[in-house]
């Protein structure tokens, strides 16, 4: 499904992937571990084609398609999704209104007529059990005033509304508690299918506990230092971030 | 990256002006220039009662002594007033009987415009007085109106038909000498619309004038009238375009509301007049004053207002609350895009007991534009136990445009609570992104986040206004973000 290739990219001429290769097929979770600083969220950008990143070398395909080609919006209609870590605020503008024309712009891309307001509500409502948001939450401007794990749920919401085919989670664990972070992994474990895959980008493991991936990498200055299955992950966390840093460092230098 | 986005914004705020066309009419106009031969020629064509006249000539003899003002925050070259028509109206054949004997040129201008003449098209639920330069040419329902005691017509009408109540209650809230282009109004008006709504009486339909300006060099002088009388209540609508002309013209409107006991007036505008073009070439200057007095107690008057055209916008829909326990409410989205300069805001002033004011007011600013709120709170000394909520917010679309914010309030007794609430953001670039990751391309997620920020004041407006007023809004700034 998506394949990445060789993948640079820098902010303000600094450069921060160093060559990203990675590969994911459908039915696979896939999580990207690292220490503060080693280009996690920045590829998660990358992917969803925001403007400031410069790619400045490497390929990325999607569906067969050159990802890297297309804008923000063609990559979202195309089956890419991304939680933000800080989804914004847009003041009179209600969660439900937002994820419709949201909805209903992806399904005019695919030749679809827009939903009516019958089904969108009936899709709405199944979709809101998921992460066990409350109606009233999506009358309200979308994200102002939600708490974090609110804002969170929402983005997940979203996600289980336009049922991407890649979904992108940016750390979405930070900031919850623990509730909260069984309800969000909760919608995402009810949201895999054979047919879609997952790209969790999180400094912890403890997301892992509740959303169980295939494959772990770590990131770190830039590259994929280490990848392995899920036990990566509690070998992390057991060691910490300063053994891929004092074994990579070396080696950076030799 | 935030030229990137300006780039966008650029786009996303310059699309053609679609009212900009002219109608082919032959029309009858007084000679250019103004002097006092050109006020009693008004006058006289408009035939008059002397009263009447001597109120025009006071009105020029002081307007001749007044000073332009100089304190808004608008720059433009110094109006010659000796280059404008002070009277211009289409020719028609015949004095039309019913509105079956429009000239059919005008009839299609209308239409053209979206605005029926012909009462059996219409959507039931409107009454229109249609106003092209300096005359009413047409308005709808007045039969149906009259059965219930409402009158609703053009001022010519009103000055000949019901003197008693023009003498009355013209220059009762705005005198003839109140400011600059109240004072130039005074002297030379030439039409506009009457209502006046018997005591409890609730009417039944909205009731809206039409603004036109076609000739060229001409300026629009119109007053408008409402009196609400006991316990009665109506909502008003006006609209306006004039054509695209390289020349600047200028419109200075006079607008007065009377609101007695318990009465409530509720007054809606969507402003579209020719904003100029790209580089600010030609545009209405839209120079205006309307004032409301919430005479009786219990009374309520309401101002909404959704301004988007006009190369320069200078008005202050005020009101004075006069009556104990009166309510006052302006509610505002103010447009500026490419070389538009608007200074708009409003005056509430306490003067009864208890009274209550509101003022919403948003300002959206792409493109090079100046967008300035102005806004007085006066509470006087007997004005105990009074109210007032001001909120201004801006929004900038790139940044080379302008927000300015200019509050001004007076408080004179303890009792009274005055706040006031401002904030000045940007549409910014994580907001178009975060809405570009949801398939949303860049112009449909500034048409949202606009219409978002406008949301309070729009849902003021009445239903058959509110869909068109969103739209107007997308279509001013498209071009401006991307």
């Amino acid at each position: 499904m998506l394949h990445i290739h060789d993948l640079q990219a820098s902010i303000d001429e600094k450069q921060i992937l160093r060559g990203i290769n990675l590969d994911i097929k459908a039915g696979e979770v896939h999580a990207i571990m690292g220490p503060n600083g080693s280009g996690k969220s920045t590829l998660a950008s990358v992917l969803a084609g925001r403007a400031q990143f410069e790619v400045t070398g490497g390929s990325v395909e999607f569906l067969d398609k050159d990802l890297l080609d297309m804008s923000p919006e063609e990559r979202a209609r195309e089956g890419i999704f991304m939680a933000f870590q800080y989804p914004v605020e847009i003041p009179g503008v209600s969660t439900t209104n937002f994820v419709k024309t949201a909805v209903n712009e992806t399904r005019k891309h695919r030749g679809l007529e827009p939903l009516d307001a019958v089904s969108f509500l009936k899709l709405m409502k199944e979709r809101m059990k998921l992460v066990s948001i409350d109606q009233s939450l999506l009358s309200r401007s979308l994200n102002e005033g939600f708490s974090g794990g609110e804002k969170k749920r929402n983005e997940i919401f979203q996600m289980a509304m336009l049922e991407p085919k890649l979904a992108i989670l940016d750390e979405t664990d930070s900031g919850l508690d623990i509730d909260a972070l069984r309800i969000v992994a909760n919608g995402v474990n009810a949201s895999r299918t054979q047919d879609n895959a997952f790209l969790i980008v999180t400094h912890y493991q403890r997301l892992l506990d509740y959303i169980v991936p295939d494959f772990v990498h770590v990131l770190y200055n830039g590259r994929i230092v280490k990848s392995g299955g899920k036990e990566l992950a509690m070998e992390l966390e057991e060691k910490g971030y300063d053994f891929i840093k004092n074994e990579f460092a070396v080696t950076e230098e030799a | 990256m935030y030229e990137e986005n300006d780039n966008i914004l650029e786009q996303v705020t310059s699309s053609e002006y679609k009212y900009g066309f002219v109608t082919d009419i032959a029309a009858d106009s007084a000679p250019m220039g103004l002097n006092e031969d050109i006020v009693r020629f008004i006058s006289a064509k408009k035939n008059e009662p002397a009263w009447l006249l001597e109120w025009r000539l006071k009105a020029y003899r002081h307007w001749l002594d007044m000073v332009e003002p100089k304190w808004p925050n608008v720059h433009y070259p110094p109006i010659d007033y000796q280059n404008v028509i002070y009277y211009s109206a289409p020719k028609q054949k015949i004095a039309p009987n019913s509105l079956d004997e429009i000239d059919p040129e005008l009839r299609l201008t209308f239409e053209k415009l979206g605005i029926s003449l012909t009462e059996q098209k219409r959507l039931s639920g409107i009454a229109v007085d249609a106003v092209m330069d300096s005359v009413s040419v047409a308005t709808t329902f007045k039969a149906e109106l009259a059965e219930l005691g409402i009158i609703f017509c053009s001022m010519s009408e009103a000055v000949q038909e019901h003197p008693e109540l023009i003498k009355k209650y013209m220059g009762s809230v705005v005198p003839a000498t109140d400011n600059y282009f109240a004072a130039l109004n005074s002297a030379v008006f030439t039409d506009g619309s009457f209502c006046f709504i018997p005591k409890g009486v609730r009417c039944p339909m909205e009731l809206s004038t039409y603004f036109r300006i076609n000739a060229a060099n001409t300026g629009q002088f119109e007053r408008t009238l409402i009196v609400a009388e006991e316990g009665s209540y109506v909502s008003y609508l006006e609209g306006c375009t004039a054509p695209m002309r390289d020349e600047n013209q200028l419109h200075a409107a006079v607008v007065e509301l009377v609101a007695l006991e318990k009465a409530e007036i509720k007054y809606s505008t969507v402003q579209n007049w020719y904003p100029g073009d790209k580089e600010g070439k030609g545009g209405i200057y839209n120079f205006v004053t309307k004032r409301g007095i919430c005479a009786g107690a219990y009374s309520k008057i309401s101002w909404t207002q959704v301004e988007t055209g006009s190369s320069i916008t200078w008005k202050y829909p005020s009101v004075i609350l006069k009556g104990d326990n009166s309510v006052g409410e302006f509610y505002s989205v103010a447009v500026t895009n490419n070389r538009q300069q608007a200074d708009t805001g409003s005056k509430m002033m306490h003067v009864g007991k208890n009274t209550r004011s509101r003022i919403v007011s948003k300002g959206i600013s792409a493109g090079f534009s100046n967008n300035s709120y102005r806004g007085l709170v006066q509470v006087g000394r007997k004005a105990s136990n009074s109210r007032n909520f001001s909120q201004c917010d801006s929004l900038l679309l790139g940044d080379k445009c302008g927000a300015h914010t200019f509050p001004y309030i007076e408080v004179k007794n303890n009792t009274s609570i005055v706040e006031h609430e401002a904030t000045t953001s940007k549409i910014g670039e994580d907001q178009i992104f975060y809405c570009n990751q949801r398939g949303i391309d860049t112009e449909t997620a500034v048409a949202l986040i606009i219409n978002g920020f406008a949301k309070e004041v729009m849902n003021q407006l009445p239903m058959e206004f509110a869909v068109e007023a969103q739209k107007l809004l997308a279509i001013s700034l498209e071009g401006s973000v991307g």
